[in-house]
């Protein structure tokens, strides 16, 4: 137990240098540039960071669900794009270290992903679905040939252009019924990316994120063979709403730190003299507090759910809520404290070119509403109300 | 058939909005593969609570219970034995 705490606090100590010595020098111009943060990915690269979760069996880090959560806190207080890139990535390494059984190719790629850090994009959302990631309309299909083939036209892929390999969504046939899904590794040399949109968007400017017209070609042994559903429930959304909230929890955190410099500035200039500023700043404090404890407490449910036998918990309905919920909270939550540390510092907190600037953070943090949308992820649980009885 | 099965399928053909007929599946078929949305299991659930006057407790609300009309069977008999 000890060594696996040793492990996880050394690689967040080395992901926290990496956020603040080469994350945060680029952040700005990977903002005004919408350019890819190659820099601290390949700091992560170098670091062994894509290979974290990789059981060290497989050649990886073995670091915790919890560890990979408190790097994806550390870079988003650093660089948004940086750490959305990362959190992504360990969404996709992450499922597959938790859906191995009988997936003995699944065990080579880990080796290879752990030797050549390679990165993960992924591509769920499809143009026609509504937004809804539980169906599909793009499906596996047979060649002529041993290999399989796909064909989806994906509204936003995160860092496509900038990946080694590409996890997709898929019906598992042409003749499967929409919500019959499996997911799909191809390396980027099996895959073409066909440009279809532009990236230039208000906030998550680094993530590069435009559509894409993605045709893949891949053996069978490529397909995940766990049910998707299954691998929906018990890993692919609650990581996905437990790293992208730490990392949102990181942007809020630091534009908190940024208003505290300013009421401290402040303070310092008039000694003895009331900061009417700090009462605002108290008042955000509760608010990310209250963020602060969501985010904590459903990783911790998470961890305690998972290491239940059979995962039985992560099944059922109660905690689909859970986990909606933590996306829904946190994703409205982080905004509302970058709001309100811009309110408390003012004009100064408007411009860009200031150390006390929060428009980044601001900008960033309202992705979080959109990317899988909250109206969409409200209309799933209402229908869950219905029939759920402990929440 | 017994009478259980025969009004769980009147349930599903009335409300699990399948593209096939229900009776074309045996027990054993995977009701969501078939084209079962999470959203009209729902209201499956709903009216099997009502249909059979029980209450599916949390830990029954899962698909794995759901996906056939063998599990909702199995779900349906072991509520009403506790009941009685």
């Amino acid at each position: 137990m000890s060594i696996a705490v040793d492990r996880d606090a050394a690689f967040v100590a080395a992901v926290r240098k990496i956020a603040d010595e080469v994350a945060a020098a680029h952040a700005d111009e990977v903002d005004r540039d919408a350019r890819f943060p190659r820099e601290a990915v390949d700091a992560l690269r170098a670091a062994g960071a894509l290979s974290a979760q990789v059981p060290e069996e497989l050649g990886g880090g073995g670091v915790s669900v919890p560890g990979i959560a408190s790097a994806c806190f550390e870079l988003g207080r650093r660089c948004s794009a940086t750490a959305m890139v990362f959190a992504m990535h360990q969404i996709q390494v992450g499922t597959i270290v938790r859906h191995l059984d009988g997936a003995p190719g699944f065990e080579t790629y880990l080796r290879g992903l752990s030797e050549e850090q390679r990165l993960i994009a992924s591509v769920t959302s499809e143009i026609g679905t509504g937004g809804d990631m539980g169906r599909s309309i793009a499906a596996v299909t047979p060649t002529d040939g041993p290999l399989l083939e796909l064909e989806k036209r994906a509204p936003t892929v995160s860092y496509g252009a900038h990946c080694d390999d590409l996890f997709t969504t898929a019906r598992r046939s042409p003749e499967a019924e929409a919500g019959d899904q499996v997911l799909v590794l191809s390396r980027a040399d099996q895959t073409e990316l066909e440009p279809a949109g532009t990236w230039d968007t208000i906030g998550m400017r680094g993530t590069c994120s435009p559509g894409f017209i993605v045709r893949a070609k891949f053996a069978p042994e490529q397909v995940l063979a766990a049910p998707f559903s299954t691998v929906m429930n018990e890993s692919l959304v609650p990581l996905s709403h437990i790293f992208w909230s730490f990392v949102w929890l990181g942007i809020a955190t630091d534009a908190f730190e940024r208003g505290r410099s300013f009421v401290r500035a402040a303070a310092r200039r008039n000694p003895g003299e009331p900061v009417p500023a700090a009462h605002g700043l108290s008042r955000v404090m509760s608010e990310l507090t209250m963020l602060r404890a969501e985010v904590q407490s459903a990783l911790r449910e998470f961890v305690e759910a998972s290491d239940e036998p059979g995962r039985e918990r992560l099944a059922t309905m109660g905690s689909v809520l859970r986990f909606n919920n933590l996306k829904l909270a946190a994703s409205e939550q982080a905004p509302r404290v970058c709001m309100g540390v811009l309110e408390v510092i003012g004009i100064v907190g408007y411009k860009n070119d200031s150390p006390f600037g929060v428009g980044r953070h601001l900008r960033d943090s309202l992705s979080a509403r959109l990317m899988v949308a909250n109206e969409r992820i409200h209309s799933v649980d209402a229908g869950l109300l219905m029939i759920a009885k402990e929440i | 058939m017994s009478a259980l099965a025969e009004e769980i399928r009147r349930v599903l053909r009335d409300h699990a909005r399948l593209p096939v007929d229900v009776d074309s599946l045996d027990d054993q078929a995977d009701l969501f593969r078939a084209g079962m949305s999470s959203h009209a299991s729902v209201n499956v659930m709903l009216a099997l609570e009502d249909a059979f006057d029980i209450e599916f407790p949390d830990s029954m609300l899962k698909r794995s219970v759901f996906e056939s009309v063998a599990g909702i069977d199995a779900a349906v008999q072991e509520l009403q034995k506790r009941a009685a």
